[in-house]
Order: structure tokens, then sequence, then C-alpha cells
């Protein structure tokens, strides 16, 4: 059945995790299932990647394993979970603390939120032994250090003495696998462990589990949204949709030839890294930035403390009909810009040009007169929108301010709704009564009813699902298209920005380190940063779109 | 995306079931209806078989209670059975009075200070030291300034509860105003004053129902004492802590001058205080996330 030679059968052949009929409802009369009938089983050295989008139960199942369900709102209804054998669903809370740590261990996607913060990150791991070994002091010291060099870790003694702030989000997550991994578990549960981090830390992380999961023989479930990550690193994928396993098999099986439909939508949604031939833009500019410079100052009127540069020098030009993309990790200046660019902050140097006036500079009255020509759409679905006004109130909000009636407004923002694809009726419900895909597209009618030469998606996708996120990216294509709108693109995601962008500009630190069409960029990339970029991609020799490797002419 | 489904999201009705399971509690069905006896003693005063209480009868001095006065007579002969039914107006327009006052000064403050950083500062060292006064002091101050009456004592108890009115509403301000549905109102036009009208006050409302039972029952206390330390209302107004002052005197021969009016006055604190722990219970945990 397995093909993979890192598996180590032990003495009885069985799997070190078998999950079998999960049944988790919420805990109310009536209350509905959150995972129904889940059964997948994940052997030693095999890493099993449980993928599915949000509201799929995978997160769920992982936290029932641990015996980490909230309490008072989810419970086990029926099925079995066996860690080597052993029921942990029906364990008795004393014995569930003798297996965390010491049989299964579990990574969280927040490394910030995972350690103490008022606790030195060497006490927190020695910790572990501290509760399952009768070690001593400097026993337990000894072998922190160890572990703490065996995640590579550099300089392991002033680690040791460190507290979580001081270090980064790649080295915290790597205390948080030392910690899972000291006592040598049998089992590796890692929740979307890279998603809050960048790129090329998320391949070093990826490679850190890989690399022990070799030498200790662990079990790892790898839950995430991932596909790119799935491609690298899975034995076995298991698709979740709604609460229920959808397809089990191998990888290469899932991702070349998928036999549940939903599998095969999900697996086509992601987008290729390989730019789409586009036509190049020709129609005027709309905005035009030059030199855009944004610095913080640290310390009050008395202490001169040293400049941050949050973006430095940033130039370039957003035609009509054009999608420019800002692409860089977190911390390269991306978001700032936007925000300069919409003024929500003030840029400390440069002109932002929108056909002749300068936003930048602008006084107050020419201010609110020229916000109207370019607006933003947020990240966060979730955050965008008053929770407290109905939708239809959000969306009016700002031709009203701009002193159009309200009868008039009101249809405006019917008409909007229909071009985004929702329906008329929206207007009258809440927020929280819509997905988050809707509300992002509820917000990128907001943005639209007020007819601005140019649209700023501030890494409007990146919190979707991945076939939320395709759909959204088409109708930013069918809005560009019939609108001739010029869209500004923030991502911090390649094959997005491969998808949709015709220009691309590669942001390092504040800087611009490259920029040029998509297809140069990204297959011609002439800076060493952004082939590090490109190279870090999870799953990039694989097309997804078409269920093949990349085809050879086409890779970087 | 990596997090449990939100159960409880909040949609009205939820939110409502869980009000309601909360009021159905003992001892909040309790407090509920100690708060509702205050209200029909002091909206009802007259037609609850109470003479007039200023009325003197120095016949009839500190008398035991008996069929003609229910807790007995005090110094000056005057029922003290219908001055308790009186004094819960002077107690409840007083703590009524003064919760709205703070909270309406505080919100606008509280937001001016949290959403201009220039202002935050200046407004913050202000209520600082305002809330370095004790408030007992500042208002006994402010009553021999101004003179005993029920306008002074009003004003004098709601100066102090000001600051932590504008604490609470500058930290909710503070927190949201960096939300994006609030960038996004800046970015289409909308003025501030809009801004906080619209996105900002909505979310404080929770909060400051809270605080304003907490104020509430604070009010009615410190009026008591203001008014047993004789820097109160004016003596012809029956208040509580006038009777108890008065009282105290005579506390030796007739303890039920001091006990009864004491008895009605902690007995309401405590309700409107476990009706404050109630509503924040059951508002709370919409406010904060699940795991």
């Amino acid at each position: 059945m397995t093909a993979n030679t890192n598996v180590h059968e032990d003495d009885t052949g069985r799997p070190v995790l078998a999950v079998e009929g999960l049944t988790v409802r919420v805990r109310a009369p009536g209350g509905r299932a959150v995972v129904e009938g889940v059964s997948f089983d994940v052997r030693a050295g095999e890493t099993v990647c449980v993928v599915g989008e949000s509201g799929s139960g995978k997160s769920v199942t992982s936290l029932a394993t641990m015996g980490l369900l909230p309490r008072d709102s989810l419970v086990v209804e029926a099925g079995s979970i066996r860690v080597d054998g052993e029921d942990v669903v029906r364990a008795t809370p004393a014995r569930l603390r003798q297996l965390r740590g010491a049989k299964m261990a579990m990574v969280f996607q927040e490394p910030m939120t995972a350690l103490n913060p008022v606790q030195k990150v060497g006490r927190q791991v020695a910790e572990v032994l501290r509760l399952h070994t009768r070690l001593g002091a400097a026993e337990r010291r000894r072998r922190v250090l160890e572990m703490l060099e065996s995640v590579h870790l550099p300089d392991v003694e002033r680690i040791y003495e460190s507290y979580p702030h001081q270090l980064s989000g790649g080295q915290r997550q790597r205390i948080v696998i030392a910690m899972a991994l000291i006592l040598r578990p049998r089992l590796l549960i890692a929740d979307e462990p890279t998603t809050a981090l960048d790129v090329s830390t998320q391949k070093q992380i990826l490679m850190l589990i890989r690399e022990l999961q070799a030498k200790q023989g662990t079990a790892v479930v790898f839950i995430t949204h991932d596909f790119g990550v799935v491609a690298d690193i899975a034995d076995r994928i298991v698709v979740m949709n709604q609460g229920k396993v959808v397809e089990t098999g191998m990888r290469q099986a899932i991702l070349q030839n998928p036999s549940d439909a939903y599998t095969r939508m999900l697996v086509s949604s992601v987008p290729s890294l390989v730019p789409h031939q586009r036509p190049a833009p020709d129609g005027d500019a709309v905005l035009d930035v030059q030199a855009l410079g944004k610095v913080y100052r640290r310390g009050g009127w008395l202490e001169r403390a040293p400049e941050v540069a949050a973006a430095q020098d940033v130039t370039f030009r957003l035609r009509r009909g054009e999608i420019v993309g800002i692409v860089g990790e977190s911390g390269s200046g991306k978001s700032t810009v936007a925000r300069c660019v919409v003024r929500l902050i003030d840029p400390s140097s440069g002109n932002v040009c929108l056909q002749g006036e300068d936003i930048a500079a602008a006084g107050r009255a020419q201010l609110a007169r020229l916000r109207r020509r370019i607006q933003i759409v947020f990240q966060d679905p979730y955050r965008s929108l008053n929770p407290r006004r109905r939708v239809g109130e959000s969306i009016i909000e700002g031709l009203l301010n701009y002193g159009m009636p309200r009868e008039q407004a009101l249809r405006k923002a019917a008409h909007t709704l229909q071009l985004v694809g929702m329906p008329a009726d929206a207007m009258q419900r809440y927020p929280h009564q819509f997905s988050g895909g809707q509300r992002q597209r509820i917000c990128i009618a907001r943005a639209l009813v007020m007819e601005p030469d140019v649209l700023v998606a501030d890494e409007a996708v990146s919190a979707l699902d991945v076939s939320v996120q395709a759909q959204v990216l088409d109708l930013l294509e069918q809005v560009r298209r019939r609108v001739g709108i010029g869209v500004l693109f923030i991502t911090h995601d390649l094959r997005v920005a491969a998808q949709i962008c015709d220009t691309i500009l590669v942001m390092q630190r504040g800087r611009v380190v490259e920029s040029g069409t998509a297809a140069q960029v990204l297959a011609h990339p002439r800076e060493p940063y952004t082939r590090s970029l490109i190279e870090a991609a999870p799953g990039r020799h694989w097309d997804f779109q078409h269920f093949r490797p990349v085809a050879q002419d086409a890779a970087a | 995306m990596a997090s449990v489904p939100s159960i409880s999201d909040a949609s009205g009705a939820s939110q409502q079931s869980a009000l309601s399971q909360v009021l159905r509690s003992p001892p909040v069905a309790i407090a509920l209806a100690v708060l509702a006896a205050s209200v029909i003693m002091a909206v009802f005063a007259p037609w609850l078989n109470t003479i007039d209480p200023v009325q003197i009868d120095p016949t009839q001095r500190l008398k035991p209670p008996s069929a003609e006065h229910w807790l007995g007579t005090d110094a000056y002969g005057r029922d003290v059975y219908s001055r308790v039914i009186y004094g819960s107006r002077v107690s409840l327009v007083v703590g009524v009075s003064v919760a709205v006052f703070s909270i309406a000064a505080g919100l606008v403050i509280g937001v001016i200070a949290g959403y201009f950083r220039w202002a935050d500062a200046i407004i913050m060292r202000v209520m600082d030291g305002l809330m370095a006064i004790p408030g007992v002091l500042l208002a006994i101050a402010l009553v021999s300034l101004s003179g005993a009456s029920l306008t002074t004592v009003i004003v004098a108890i709601t100066i102090p509860e000001i600051p932590r009115v504008v604490r609470l509403v500058r930290g909710v301000v503070l927190s949201v105003r960096n939300e994006p549905y609030v960038e996004a109102a800046i970015s289409l036009g909308t003025s501030p004053l809009a801004v906080m009208i619209r996105h900002l006050v909505p979310n404080t409302v929770a909060p400051l129902i809270v605080q304003g039972t907490y104020i509430f029952a604070s009010a009615i206390l410190t009026e008591a004492i203001l008014s047993f330390l004789g820097a109160g209302v004016p003596p012809e107004i029956s208040s509580w802590g006038n009777i108890m002052a008065e009282g105290r005197s005579f506390f030796q021969l007739i303890p039920g001058l001091v006990l009864y009016p004491g008895a009605v006055l902690s007995l309401l604190v405590l309700s409107v205080n476990v009706l404050g722990d109630a509503l924040r219970d059951s508002l709370d945990p919409r406010m904060s996330r699940r795991l």
C-alpha cells in the first residue's frame, strides 16, 4: 500500500494514529455535526496532509485527537481515535496529560500565542521535561540545549535565556517544534504551522520537520489549506469538506488524478506560478507614484531615536485597465505603500499623482475631493464591514458623503452589487450572514460604487479559501475589463500575482528590488532576491490546474 | 482557516436568549425585584400609606414600631417609614442622574481622547489628576463652595465618576479605530465626526451599560455618605443618609433609626451591583473570541 521508504513498521504493524468514524457535535440541543464519520490513519514516518477549506473540520479533528476540544461547545459523539492502539477519546484527563508531549504533540499556527510571553523560552522547553521525566535541572538544561541545536537555532545559549518577543517568527516556531519533539512523541500534529510565516522561513520550517521526522520516525499529520505545501511534503492526502472525508490517497494519485469532483475543483483552483500571457496595457496613466517614502521615527520629542524607513524611493505608474502587483514578504513595506497611496497614512516624501493631482500633499478640501477617485479593499473580510450596520448602509456611505440623494445611492448600490455577483436583496442583511468570500465581494462593491479610477487591493484574497480566491480574482479580472479601472494589487503570494498582474514590483525592506512585466519577473528574474522568493514558493514544480508537473519550458 | 468554527456568532437572537437565561437565575431575579420595588416606592410614595415625611410631632418622639408608625418615629416625631419611602426618591434620582450625566460627559471626552492623538495626552493627564482626588472629599469641597442642594450633590458626585468612564471609552475607541471598517469609512470620505458617531460609539454601548449600573450603585452610596456627613442634601429633604445621620445619636435607644434606612440602602446597592455583574457576564463572552 505504501511505497515510502521512510515508513518504519513498528512491531505490530499498526498505524500510529487511527481515526475511525469520528463524529463531533456542537454541545447544544439539535447541535449540528462539525465533523462526521471521519476515518483515516497515519503510520510511523509518514506525513499525511489533511487539506480542506475553512469549516471543513480539519482543525476540530486534530483538537479532538489531543483532547483539546472546547469542553463547553463541542463534544465527541461517536467514533474512536487510537494513538498507538489506545483510544484517547475515552481516556481520563490524567491519562491524556501523560500522553500529551510524550506520545503525541501539537504545533499551532501562531507561534507568538503558543509561547508564554513572560517566561524565557529555555524554561518553557524544559517544562516539558520537568512534567514528564525525572531528570535533574542540569540534565534538563543539557537536553534542551541539544534540542535547540537540532532545530538549527544559532547561539543556543543566548536563545535559552531569551524571551519570545526577542525572537523572530521563524525562531519562535522552531522553539515550539523543539517543545513538541523533545520527548520524541510518536505522533506530531501540525496545524497550519507555516501559514503565519514568510515563504522563505516556511521552506526552512518544512525542511526541519521533514528532517526530524526522518530521525525520530514520527508520524506527522499536517493540516493546511496550501496545496503548494501539500505538493512538497505529503506522502498521503486526506481531503475534507464540511466535516466529512471526501477522498484519501497517495499524493501523486490525488494531485494527478483525483476521483472526487470536489477534489478536482479544489486542486484546479490553485493558481499557477507561470504568468498568463496578456497584452501590454496602453491606456493613459491614472496613478503616478514618484519616490514615495515613509519614515517612522521612534522616541518622543526629547529622544532622537534612529529612523526606520518602512518605504523608500518607490516609483511606479499604473495605467487605465492595468493591474500592477506589489509582491514582498512581511516587513517589505508593501502595505505601507498601499496605505500611503490611499492617504490613510501620510507619506514622508514623494508624490502620489491621480491624473495630475497630488494626493500626498493635498489639503483637507482637496483631499476630500480626491478620495473618491481611489478606493481600497482590505485583507480581512470579517473586519472590513461594520457588523452593526446593514450591508446596504455600508455600501452607500461613501456616496452619501459626497451628497448623492439616498434613493439614487441605493439604486446605484443595487446595480453595483449585481456587478460583483451578489443578489440585490443582500443590502437588507447584516455582514455576519455572509461568508468570507461574499463579504469580500461586498467590500469590492463598496469600493466600486464610488466609480474610482484606481482600486487598491491590500492582500484582498489572502484570507480567503483557495476556491473562493479563484472566484474573487476572476471577479477582479471581469471588473477590470468592463469598467477599465486600474488595480494596485498587494500580495505576498506569487501564484496570485502570476494569475492576474500585468506588471509586478518586488519589494524588500522598503525598497523596490525589481520591476517589470509579470512574465519577465516571474519567468526570468534578474535579482537574486526575486530568484530566492520564487525558489522558496512551495509546490512550484507542480501545475495544479492541469494536474501534472510543470512543463519544462515554462519552469523558472 | 485554522480556527474552530465559531458557534456563537453575534446574531441578535442568540444574544437575547443568553440574556434572558441570565435574567432567570435566582440572584438576578431577586435583584431585579428589589430594584423594581425601589422604583415603585419612589414613584408611588404618596399612595403607600405614608404621611408627610417632614411633619414633626414632638409628642411622638422616638417611639418604637407600632400600628400607626410602622417603623417608629425619629427624634422630631417624624414617621420613619414615610421618611424611608420618600428617601428612595432622592437615592434613585441621584443615582440615575449621576449615571446619565457621567456617562454622557465621559463618552464625549473619551471619544475625543481616543480619536485625536494630540488631545489624548492632555485629557488623560487631567483625568489622572481628577482620579487622584478622593471622590468624597471632592464632593464635600464642591458642596461647601456652592451650598447644599440636590443639584449640587448630583454635580459633586458626577465629576469624580467621569475619569473612569473616559478611560473605558478611550480604551474601546483606541482598539476600534484601527479596524479595517473604520479605515474604509475614512477612505470613503466620511468626516471624523460621522466616523465617531457611526462606527466608534456603537462599540461603547455594551461596556457603558455595565459601567452605568456600577455608577448608579456607587452614586447612591456616595449620596448617603455625603448626607450622613452633613455635606449632602439639605436636612429638610429626606435622604437615607440624613436619616442615618440623625439617628446615629440615638442608636442605643432606637437602633431602627439607623438600621432600617441602612438595610434598604444596602439591599438596593447590592441588587444593582448583582445586576451589573449579570449584564457584564452576558455581554462580555460575545466580545471575546473563542480559542
